[in-house]
């Protein structure tokens, strides 16, 4: 079930996913799980390499999306399925709620329609607070909120294990993950995809285009792509672990017609997060910070939250949202005549929506192409946990070392993530699965003891010539 | 004396203060270090300059970790323990092999030292490639991982540890393409830049700045600014070297008060903390003293414990507050017991400066010397208690 061994039978797929982000794990996990041979396609050296790593680590109820829309129904549905499969398969829940708050008469006088946006989008436990309820709930924020609205659904996830999960899940039940294979191009013949790679060519029967920031030109391979992608990058701010109690959950902004605007939450890991920025550029991989963007960051964070100004800077990041030109919803569509299943656009709700993609993904296929046979008994791979909430490996009798005690990640927990299935195959990747080198001090203690352990593992490991990224 | 001492962190300081105490007849004196080996980060330091001011000797960071471990015979020194949370009262909860736990003793005396601040927390701009570190993370490849991250890496600061960084690059066969520095002058005292053009032939830049990190995988540049310029430096790594920090979670997290000058505990004339159970000492105070003179104020802090153990030191809720005005960025110790003996105020200043540092009492001047302050440089004046009267909060100012 490696990726080498699938060779030579693997030659025609029932199914290709293109794209090895959070959209295309999920879509991985639930084609295999419904019975296609199913074979997941990423360019990076490792899986959650692009959109998917950068984002804001948030499950949302979807109260606030456009009524009707297909990124409503997603969301709704894809919270959902999150909710009954994370525990069979380890995955962590900060079922916090969030507080939006309005900061000016201005945006107080629009909270009513966000809370009958709400109820049409049948979230019906969201209402609208007062000042003084706001302070109550969330001490700790500014006394210039003037009110808001309590949304008790929304919650906090961990954005790298969830992913994984579903590719590691998709993995154990006979599906094959192809890492640094790039698709670069692909021809229909007698009903079935040639796609040639950076790794040599496969045959898929259905190609399903999950790829994120490059999902035009995926696109094109199969027409002209209708949707141009224009990547909006957000850069974020997370502040030590001693800040985590500055808040109790989620502080949101009134949206605005283009972003959710600026959010302060606490994280899975026990950090506290300020972000995203909005900014849109054409480069589909170059997520640079950017000292000043930072800085504002951090002052609006303190303005919203008045006691992060005494807390330190973890670490910065940029993601990449793969916004499209022509429209905000997502672009899910089949295209029977090609044999191709598109699934481009989406952008900040992806983590949450991932698994209602990927149910709706599964209906098309079955309305255009076939109908499937689910796995009868399929494998429920619990992940490591990685939230600080839950049980971790250091804190267990009989534990190997701590190598990274900021995050406090053992060498068994590093030794696990580099062995198959989906070993790590890059820094980036051994860190989204460990935590380690990810806490306040980046990496000042023990980047050489991390480094030592991959090269006793895998002494061909990108590194250091080769890595992706050193930080988060 | 039958009385257990706990000891947070076995770098210099704390094995110093372990060795006193064991000498001085504590029985029950406990080391628990994190790491699988004490001795701290004098361990990755493979280049001499060490244990002068302490041991009176010129050593190598390693042969200094080893002789302060040897010294300290007799102590019980737990590595692999990790001390998770500090609770009122001097007693700790531990992660061992063991799972989580707790441990009780009369003392405990915090000596976690200290880290180099990395590019985060920096907010600098660009890319993030591999092949950005800090001195601390490339000193400990290099000596002891044998390993060559990169082959022209820029120095980012002038402290001392900047020059630091600049032996080992030369240990590793790494030559960098050039020390940058934001103010006019270097940080460490002169003729450290002298030294750093004539024997390794690294330009220093003052007045320059990074402005950001160039490279998709790894670095391929860094842009700079001077004099209002901006240029492209070519390189494949970056140092962020300095720009120290306490180690100082433990105290963040835990009940005792942290100071926002120092980001150290907050200590009286006895190195005690807010709860007098517990005690500080080295690094973790503030950033950053060489190792001599940790290990020395490990000492002096064993001292203190000894007089707790034996029920002499002057009650806590007696002391006066120390504040600061002006240019400095911190003092210590931030509260003082005064009795006969004159105490010592140490600060530093947040810019370079030439002013008058006053010590008021009350709105009363006590003492006053004109100076030159510059960061990074330790400023000391005497407090004499019996020109303090009754008064209460005192004042060190620098304007």
């Amino acid at each position: 079930m490696t990726e080498r061994a699938s060779g030579v039978q693997a030659d025609v797929f029932d199914v290709a996913v293109v794209g090895g982000g959070v959209v295309g794990c999920a879509a991985f996990r639930e084609f295999t799980l419904a019975g296609a041979r199913c074979v997941l396609l990423e360019r990076n050296a490792d899986l959650i390499d692009g959109a998917s790593k950068g984002n804001s680590g948030l499950l949302h109820t979807g109260f606030d999306a456009k009524p009707g829309s297909l990124e409503a129904r997603c969301v709704r549905d894809g919270y959902r399925t999150y909710l009954e499969v994370r525990e069979r398969l380890n995955l962590p829940l900060m079922a916090t709620g969030a507080i939006l708050a309005a900061w000016t008469q201005e945006e107080r006088e629009r909270l009513p329609a966000i809370v009958a946006r709400a109820q049409a989008n049948h979230v019906t436990d969201v209402r609208q607070i007062s000042r003084e309820e706001l302070r109550e709930l969330e001490p700790g924020v500014s006394d210039a909120a003037v009110g808001g609205i309590l949304a008790p659904g929304e919650s906090i996830i961990d954005p790298w294990s969830a992913p994984f999960a579903y590719a590691l899940q998709g993995v154990l039940n006979g599906g094959v993950v192809r890492r640094s294979t790039e698709v670069l191009g692909g021809r229909l013949v007698d009903g079935i995809w040639r796609l040639s790679t950076s790794k040599g060519s496969l045959g898929a029967r259905v190609v399903i285009n999950c790829a994120g920031n490059f999902g035009d030109l995926v696109e094109a391979i199969a027409r002209p792509s209708p949707f141009t992608i224009r990547p909006r990058k957000g850069q974020f701010v997370i502040f030590d672990k001693s800040a985590f109690g500055l808040v109790r959950g989620i502080l949101l902004p009134v949206p605005n017609e283009r972003t959710k605007g600026v959010v302060v939450s606490r994280t899975a890991y026990g950090n506290l997060i300020v972000g995203p920025t909005a900014e849109d550029q054409e480069d589909r991989t170059k997520a640079t910070v950017d000292r000043k963007q930072l800085m504002n960051l951090i002052a609006q964070g303190v303005r919203m939250v008045p006691a992060l100004a005494g807390h330190q800077v973890t670490a910065t990041y940029a993601g990449l949202r793969p916004a499209t030109l022509e429209t905000k919803d997502y672009v899910i569509e089949a295209l029977p005549g090609q044999r191709w299943i598109t699934a481009s656009g989406i952008r900040s709700t992806g983590l949450t929506a991932a698994l209602g993609i990927a149910k709706h993904l599964r209906g098309l296929y079955e309305e255009n192409f076939e109908t499937l046979a689910p796995l009868g008994d399929p494998v429920w791979p619990r992940v490591q946990n990685l939230s600080e909430g839950g049980p971790r490996r250091a804190f267990q009798a009989g534990r190997a070392e701590i190598v990274c005690h900021c995050e406090g990640v053992t060498r068994d927990d590093i030794e696990e993530a580099l062995c198959e299935p989906l070993s790590a195959r890059s820094l980036g990747g051994l860190k989204r699965r460990t935590r380690c080198m990810m806490g306040r001090c980046q990496g000042f203690y023990c980047s050489r003891r991390v480094l030592q352990i991959v090269g006793e593992r895998i002494p061909d490991f990108t590194l250091p010539a080769d890595s992706q990224d050193a930080a988060a | 004396m039958k009385e257990a001492v706990l000891i947070i962190g076995a770098g210099p300081a704390g094995l110093t203060a372990a060795r006193c105490l064991h000498e001085a007849g504590v029985e029950q004196v406990e080391v628990l270090e994190r790491n699988l080996e004490a001795g701290g980060l004098p361990q990755s330091c493979g280049h001499p300059g060490w244990g002068m001011m302490d041991l009176h000797r010129f050593m190598r960071g390693p042969s200094y970790a080893r002789e302060l471990v040897r010294r300290a015979a007799g102590v019980t020194i737990s590595t692999g323990v990790t001390v998770t949370r500090l609770l009122p009262g001097g007693s700790v909860e531990v992660l061992d092999s063991g799972g989580l736990g707790t441990r009780s003793a009369s003392a405990v005396l915090l000596t976690t030292g200290i880290r180099e601040t990395p590019r985060p927390a920096r907010l600098v701009s660009g890319t993030r490639p591999w092949g950005v570190t800090t001195t601390g993370a490339f000193q400990d490849m290099v000596y002891i991982g044998g390993m060559r991250p990169f082959k022209r890496p820029v120095i980012v600061g002038t402290e001392w540890v900047s020059f630091s960084a600049l032996l080992t690059a030369r240990h590793g066969g790494i030559r960098p393409v050039a020390m940058i520095e934001e103010a006019s002058r270097i940080t460490a005292r002169r003729p450290a830049d002298i030294l750093a053009r004539g024997l390794f032939g690294v330009p220093v830049l003052t007045r320059t700045r990074l402005t950001e990190i160039l490279g998709t995988k790894r670095v391929e540049g860094v842009e700079i600014e001077r004099d209002g310029k901006l240029s492209i430096l070519d390189c494949d790594g970056v140092i962020f070297t300095g720009l120290f920090t306490p180690e100082a979670t433990l105290v963040r997290t835990s009940h005792l008060a942290l100071d926002e000058g120092t980001f150290g505990p907050a200590i009286d004339n006895h190195w005690r903390c807010s709860d007098p159970a517990y005690f500080a000492a080295g690094n973790v105070l503030r950033a950053v003293e060489h190792s001599g003179m940790a290990a020395a104020e490990g000492a002096a802090a064993a001292r203190s414990v000894l007089r707790a153990l034996r029920g002499d030191l002057p009650r806590p809720d007696e002391a006066v507050r120390v504040r600061t005005r002006g240019a400095l960025a911190y003092a210590y110790p931030q509260r003082l017991c005064l009795g006969k003996e004159p105490i010592v105020l140490r600060a530093r200043a947040r810019v370079r400066l030439k002013g008058e540092l006053r010590l008021t009492a009350d709105d009363i001047l006590l003492s006053r010397r004109r100076l030159e302050a510059l960061p990074e440089r330790r400023l000391t004046v005497k407090v004499d208690p019996a020109k303090l009267g009754g008064r209460n909060d005192l004042t060190l100012a620098l304007e």
